[in-house]
């Protein structure tokens, strides 16, 4: 296995700047996923590794060597395609010993390779069918089967499960996870969807219009989302924001918008004189929306809204709330049991609470 | 109500099988069509004599005889004209699906200045009457002194097939999903490779109907052989059957029996590459 290094990469195609300054290091052994909205140039950047993209400039290293100008059948990567991308005129054994019978690998240690990996994936049954005779999650196997053979540096997986179904999705997840315990592989991981990055990453790179915007474990990301498209894009559901004035009364930071007015504890902006008077996005995570419910904790500094809308999840429960002019949801426990446009009380668990600067999107928060 | 639904049930199976009848009626009928004129030209190599018109509308004639038959093979060029025409075409059909299948490659997926200009002044010149193309044609292989030469044939009937068939090809070659071509990449071919093992194997339904088409124009073409074979020896058949027609009299029954023999090798290349033709064969490689 090896480590990656992307260095100050950027990419262009023609005037549109699709990456800028891309700098990423990768561990030996570890499971990197990228996530981004599409069109973020995470794609983009997983295909430069593999060698199907130019590089505009910048550097990338594949175990401490330069493979920018490296062919991708050289680099010792195997990668996962979106669509699958099977050989449709090979049946599942060709599609898998492709790449080894290309470099005239031995028949017996083909044969080993291919069983081993038909065996991890339970895809024994299947070695003499043709790809149209397989299911999509069984499609999705073979192209995995096809990297494990090869016994990559670095295996690249672009967006491997989005063209399946919810269940499969979250089968074939489990599936990945595994697989990764079991190879100990250095694996980079492309994805869309947050749910996955979250559960399969051992660190996360987030990005937005072609520069990172964090890179860190899926708990510091979700904990600690270092600007507002981070905070956004994390967690589900999403954050609530909640734009207003910093301002410092009596020693106290406190936030202020036409709604809602209150105090900042100085464990979560202990700078609280250098940041007083600046604009600011507050950040409350649903679960941290504390709502008041008879016979349950009273909450200590309560806020005054109505609730609008519920939205019964099974074991939870979605509250959309109003407070004065400002819309908030709540992920409470269900079963709430209140009807929609009665008062509650609300407070916010301040332990987690995400203070932004509106102007620079930065976190000013501890 | 149950007795109203049987009756609404066996209306619409009797109208399936009236629509099922018409449509068979209707398929029998232009396939006669389509057969009718081989029959009579068959029946016409068959008599004896050179009776070209009879009142006879049997398919197998009165007094048949296979005399025309061996008269063309025997008495005159006719084995060596249908040599020279299969050489020819075979030939021509090669190098033109060799040629458009890697030109159309080039036009499916690479960049390139002039791209678009291109493709469209190939399907401007399939525009242009066979007719006009006849004096430069000859120019250019009397220049290339390829006169009364297969060569000088089968260079002729390659270019003028070419463009014709880039387009199918090209066309085809867009419908391939980029990806394979960048599994094979990643898997260890080169990008020639990557055509040669993935892209052609996957295009042998837009392969065949490329070479069946050089093959077809080849073996009928007439204009381009009368102004560039002028030596009996190096005819093709098209040629060589109006060896049969003098100006007072026509061999009828050996032209019919000629007709008759030319259409075998066409026959078997379309029987042959008809089980190329299944579209679908991209089914199954990627999502949907």
């Amino acid at each position: 296995m090896a480590t990656v290094q992307f260095k100050k990469i950027v990419k262009r195609f023609g005037d549109n700047l699709v990456l800028n300054g891309v700098d990423v290091d990768i561990k030996d052994h570890e499971f990197v996923v990228i996530v981004g909205p599409s069109g973020c140039g995470k794609t983009t950047l997983l295909r430069m590794l593999a060698g199907l993209e130019e590089i505009s400039d910048g550097e990338i290293f594949i175990d401490g060597l330069l493979v920018n100008e490296l062919h991708p059948s050289k680099r010792e990567i195997a990668m996962v395609f979106q669509d699958y991308a099977l050989y449709p005129h090979m049946t599942v054994e060709e599609n898998m010993n492709f790449a080894l019978r290309l470099r005239k690998m031995d028949k017996a240690e083909i044969s080993s390779r291919v069983t081993d990996a038909a065996n991890i994936l339970q895809l024994n049954k299947f070695l003499q069918r043709m790809p149209k005779q397989l299911s999509g999650g069984q499609r999705q196997r073979v192209a995995i089967g096809r990297a494990i053979v090869r016994k990559p540096k670095v295996f690249l997986f672009d967006e491997p499960l989005s063209n399946l179904d919810a269940k499969l999705r979250e089968e074939m997840r489990v599936e990945i996870a595994k697989l990764y315990q079991r190879l100990n592989a250095t694996i980079l991981y492309v994805t869309h969807d947050q749910v996955e990055a979250m559960t399969l990453a051992g660190r996360i790179v987030i990005m937005n219009h072609g520069i990172v915007q964090q890179v860190g474990s899926p708990i510091e990301v979700y904990r600690k989302p270092c600007n507002l498209f981070v905070a956004g894009f994390i967690g589900s559901p999403t954050m609530n924001f909640l734009s207003g004035k910093l301002s410092v009364a009596d020693g106290v930071a406190v936030f202020s918008n036409e709604s809602i007015t209150m105090p900042i504890p100085a464990f979560v902006l202990p700078q609280k004189e250098a940041v007083a008077g600046r604009e600011v996005v507050l950040g409350i995570r649903p679960d941290d929306v504390l709502v008041e419910r008879p016979g349950g904790e009273k909450c200590s500094c309560k806020i005054d809204g109505v609730l609008e809308v519920c939205e019964l999840l099974g074991h939870r429960e979605n509250l959309y709330l109003k407070v004065g002019a400002q819309r908030l949801l709540a992920t409470v426990e269900a079963f709430f049991n209140r009807s929609p446009g009665s008062a509650v009380s609300l407070c916010f668990n301040y332990q987690n609470m995400h203070v932004f600067d509106k102007a620079t999107e930065q976190r000013i928060s501890e | 109500m149950r007795d109203n639904m049987k009756k609404e049930l066996s209306a619409a199976a009797k109208r399936k099988r009236l629509n099922h009848l018409l449509i068979h009626a209707g398929i029998i009928l232009f396939a006669a069509a389509c057969v009718y004129p081989l029959l009579r030209i068959f029946s016409v190599s068959l008599r004896p004599g050179d009776k070209l018109v009879s009142m006879d509308l049997s398919i197998i004639p009165a007094g048949a005889t296979f005399i025309s038959y061996t008269k063309l093979l025997g008495d005159t060029m006719f084995l060596r004209w249908l040599w020279n025409s299969l050489l020819i075409t075979l030939a021509t059909s090669f190098i033109g699906v060799s040629l458009a299948s890697t030109a159309a490659y080039a036009f499916s997926r690479f960049r390139f200045p002039g791209k678009k200009a291109g493709m469209i002044l190939l399907l401007s010149s399939q525009m242009i009457p066979a007719g006009m193309l006849i004096l430069p044609l000859f120019l250019m292989i009397m220049k290339l002194k390829l006169m009364n030469t297969y060569l000088g044939m089968i260079i002729a009937y390659s270019v003028s097939s070419l463009p014709f068939s880039i387009w199918i090809l090209k066309g085809y070659y867009d419908t391939i999903p980029r990806s394979l071509e960048e599994a094979a990449l990643v898997d260890g071919t080169s990008q020639v490779g990557a055509f040669w093992r993935i892209i052609l194997p996957l295009s042998t339904p837009a392969l065949s109907i490329a070479f069946l088409f050089n093959f077809t124009t080849a073996w009928n073409e007439y204009l381009v052989a009368r102004v560039v074979l002028f030596s009996s020896k190096q005819y093709t058949w098209t040629l060589g059957l109006f060896e049969l027609q003098g100006q007072y009299i026509t061999q009828w029954g050996m032209f019919a029996a000629g007709s008759m023999l030319v259409t075998v090798p066409v026959l078997c290349v379309f029987l042959y590459s008809s089980k190329w033709l299944i579209s679908g064969l991209t089914l199954g490689s990627v999502k949907g």
